[in-house]
């Protein structure tokens, strides 16, 4: 029995090191919640099921400081990583990102080129390849709204016509540009007012024109759950979490478009893995036509127009992709430079 | 010789003896200190290192810093020609190897703007030839973008590449150097009203823990043991749950239609829901919370210790109930009063998790901003320093204590 037993146990052994030797493991890491369910779906699970290798799919909270922190370390724990552009500008030429190369990238389904296919900014940067499309904007509640409905970015700030607390995420980044549009900055030159010291001045006066009617909060998840309960009548938050709040729970949730800030997240490569040859491949496999028309599952929408044959004609309104004009693309740029210094400044007059 | 009975080599022999008794002793200790070592003195003292010991920008562009040293940077003149050149070789060499963006983040924080400025300097320059950046390459820099021909910038530059700094604590006190050298006061003034409402809110969490926790602990202490044991597994019950499902139930109880307000309401106490998230008022009631047991234990396990006779002794001669619990039993009562005092203050006066989820805009603390600083600005420097000073703070604080009521006083359990 004992010597069965044993057996078995060298047996089991000498499979489990065969595997390994066999199939591949990547480690790939992500934002978690239902984009991460929607990637495990549409990305994770169909790649390990076309190649036989492993993926093993972990969350982190987005930022560059546990990338920076592996890199710098040498001690490389991630192989792919999902992040912001906002945060890939600054990866990538601090050399904590492999440069990818764009021009393996398989055609779309319907066989145009990979460089027509993406949008322009899914490739703009060499250290990643754009994957959804996303935006900060804010809704309100049919339930709780009071003083009609609000259109735009100027109602957002307009507490007299539209009474009752606004929440916003507790950083500079979208609030400073949102007051720039409502106090009637142009889009294409709210960037430029903002890098000037008179530009900035001009953003805080306005955001002080609202402070006491702001409720502050820190993750997009808690977003939803303040428009809900009435802790504030007009909410910013990441579009995917009100579409599954509309969608999912039937919340009577309404989106406004204007001076939505989009941005897109993107897939890249740890720079030091020593998998990157597998790393590039479940890349190129990700940023097909294919998968990233699951991902519309969360509102968010892909960077590849062959995508679009895929998803329901219903989705495509709802989706930040079908509002662009209204919209501002997120300096990653202008935050690379700002950030440090705006995100002081905000907090010293959250303080006072 | 002190011990006529015990010859040379016996003597020996019970050294010998004991000096195998010692070092076995450390083999035992050993993975502990070596546990210690690993996990707490390397990383506090790496961090500690790093808020003055800053080597990245000399590393980068050390050839630039050298020709900077011999600019007056108080003249208001541009760098010459030489140290310009240089730049410019050192910039097309860092960005061959994709390092431009470590040099821009750096001279970013004296300069903000200076980031998109290097990184696009860095792409002109690339595939220009080597020659011709030695000989005309700062001319090159200064046409790439009109921001190079301010003084500031190279002012900026040159002062980030200092290895050793005080830079990070002077940011940290909201001070900062003037280009003539004066510390002066800088234009945003945070961190120091951080730390006095840390101070403020640790200082309030502490009061209110031992308002609560004293009496229930008197009760456990002298209530029959069946009952004590049973109230104490909820004093623990808390203690085992997750910290995070603790504060979520507070954002639960406390939201605009949450529980509390709700009873309120129907209680016709009030007819606004009041705000209470997002408060200072809520980091404060959600922390109380999640301490209580650090101040209830030490008390309870104090008064349990205390000889009933004592105040019995008070009362038949002839004391007040009263004062004779004031001025008998609770000064028994202090070794645990000032630990579990200690024990709360300092865990809260560095508590990151309950203000950021509760705490809203005035519920924030120095250890919020320190998180900002690590993840988001990626100023670990920074962080560091702050860190450094908190560190610094507490110490004075627990120095202050054994001043003021001694460690010998102190009684965890």
């Amino acid at each position: 029995m004992k010597k069965k037993l044993l057996t078995l146990a060298a047996a089991a052994a000498v499979g489990m090191t065969a595997s390994l030797a066999s199939a591949d493991e990547l480690t790939a890491v992500s934002f978690g919640g239902s984009y991460g369910a929607a990637q495990q779906k549409h990305m994770i699970d169909p790649y390990m099921e076309k190649t036989g290798n492993n993926i093993l799919f972990e969350n982190y909270s987005g930022g560059v400081a546990e990338l920076k922190a592996q890199v710098e370390s040498g001690n490389v724990l991630w192989d792919v990583i999902d992040m912001e552009v906002i945060d890939l500008e600054r990866a990538c030429s601090e050399g904590l990102l492999e440069v990818f190369p764009q021009d393996q990238l398989p055609p779309g389904d319907d066989g145009t080129p990979a460089a027509e296919d993406f949008s322009e900014e899914a490739l703009a940067n060499e250290c990643g390849v754009g994957n959804i499309v996303w935006t900060v904007l804010y809704a309100y509640n049919h339930d709780t709204i009071e003083g009609g409905e609000p259109t735009s970015m100027t109602d957002f700030f307009d507490t007299a016509t539209f009474p009752g607390k606004r929440a916003m995420r507790k950083r500079p980044q979208v609030n400073m540009e949102w007051a720039l549009l409502a106090d009637g900055v142009p889009k294409a030159e709210v960037y430029d007012v903002l890098a000037t010291d008179e530009g900035q001045a001009r953003a805080f006066a306005k955001l002080d024109s609202i402070k006491d009617d702001i409720v502050w909060f820190d993750s997009w998840s808690q977003a939803p759950q303040l428009l809900n309960d009435g802790g504030a009548v007009m909410v910013q938050s990441a579009n995917g979490r009100f579409f599954a709040a509309i969608q999912e729970e039937n919340k009577p949730f309404e989106m406004v478009w204007d001076g939505h800030v989009f941005d897109l997240d993107v897939w890249a490569i740890v720079k030091g893995t020593d998998k990157k040859d597998l790393a590039i491949d479940f890349i190129k496999f990700a940023t097909g036509s294919k998968p990233l028309s699951g991902m519309p599952d969360v509102a968010y929408g892909p960077t590849r127009q062959s995508s679009y044959a895929y998803i329901d004609e219903s989705i495509v309104p709802k989706l930040p992709s079908a509002h662009l004009d209204e919209g501002l693309k997120a300096s990653s740029l202008f935050w690379a430079d700002y950030g440090e210094s705006l995100g002081e400044k905000f907090n010293e007059w959250l303080l006072q | 010789m002190s011990n006529p009975e015990l010859t040379q080599d016996e003597i020996r022999q019970a050294d010998r003896n004991i000096r195998r008794r010692k070092w076995l002793a450390i083999m035992f200790v050993a993975p502990l200190l070596l546990f210690i070592f690993v996990t707490f003195v390397a990383p506090i003292g790496t961090m500690l290192y790093r808020s003055f010991y800053h080597p990245t920008v000399a590393e980068l562009i050390p050839d630039t810093l050298t020709q900077l040293d011999e600019w007056s940077e108080e003249s208001g003149d541009l760098p010459p020609p030489a140290a310009l050149n240089a730049f410019a070789v050192e910039l097309q060499a860092l960005a061959a190897e994709r390092l431009s963006g470590k040099l821009a983040e750096e001279v970013n924080r004296g300069y903000p703007g200076a980031s998109s400025l290097i990184k696009s300097t860095a792409r002109a320059v690339r595939r220009v030839d080597l020659a011709e950046l030695q000989s005309s390459g700062g001319q090159l820099v200064l046409d790439a973008n009109k921001k190079w021909s301010d003084v500031n910038v190279w002012r900026a530059m040159k002062k980030s590449g200092s290895v050793f700094k005080d830079d990070f604590y002077l940011t940290a006190l909201d001070l900062e150097r003037s280009p003539q050298g004066e510390i002066i006061q800088r234009d945003t003034q945070i961190y120091l009203d951080l730390y006095w409402k840390s101070l403020k809110i640790a200082f309030y969490i502490t009061v209110l823990t031992a308002i609560i926790g004293f009496p229930l602990a008197w009760y456990l202490a002298n209530a029959p043991s069946r009952i004590a044991n049973t109230l104490m597994i909820f004093v623990l019950l808390p203690f085992w749950t997750s910290l995070l499902v603790r504060t979520t139930a507070w954002i639960a109880l406390l939201q605009t239609n949450g529980v509390v307000n709700s009873i309120l309401m129907s209680l016709h106490i009030t007819d606004e829901p009041l705000e209470m998230l997002y408060t200072q008022f809520a980091t404060v009631i959600a922390m109380t919370h999640i301490l209580m047991p650090f101040m209830i234990l030490p008390l309870y396990s104090v008064m349990k210790g205390i000889d009933p006779s004592y105040f019995r002794a008070a009362l038949s001669l002839g004391a007040k109930p009263i004062p004779a619990f004031i001025r008998i039993y609770m000064p028994m009562t202090i070794p645990g009063l000032s630990a579990g005092a200690l024990l709360v203050f300092i865990i809260s006066i560095g508590y990151y998790i309950t203000p950021a989820l509760v705490g809203g805009t005035d519920g924030q603390m120095i250890s919020n901003i320190i998180a900002f600083h690590m993840q988001s600005s990626n100023n670990w420097e920074l962080a560091a320093a702050l860190g450094s000073l908190l560190l610094l703070l507490i110490t004075l604080l627990y120095w202050l204590y054994d001043r003021l009521v001694g460690i010998s006083n102190l009684k965890l359990g």
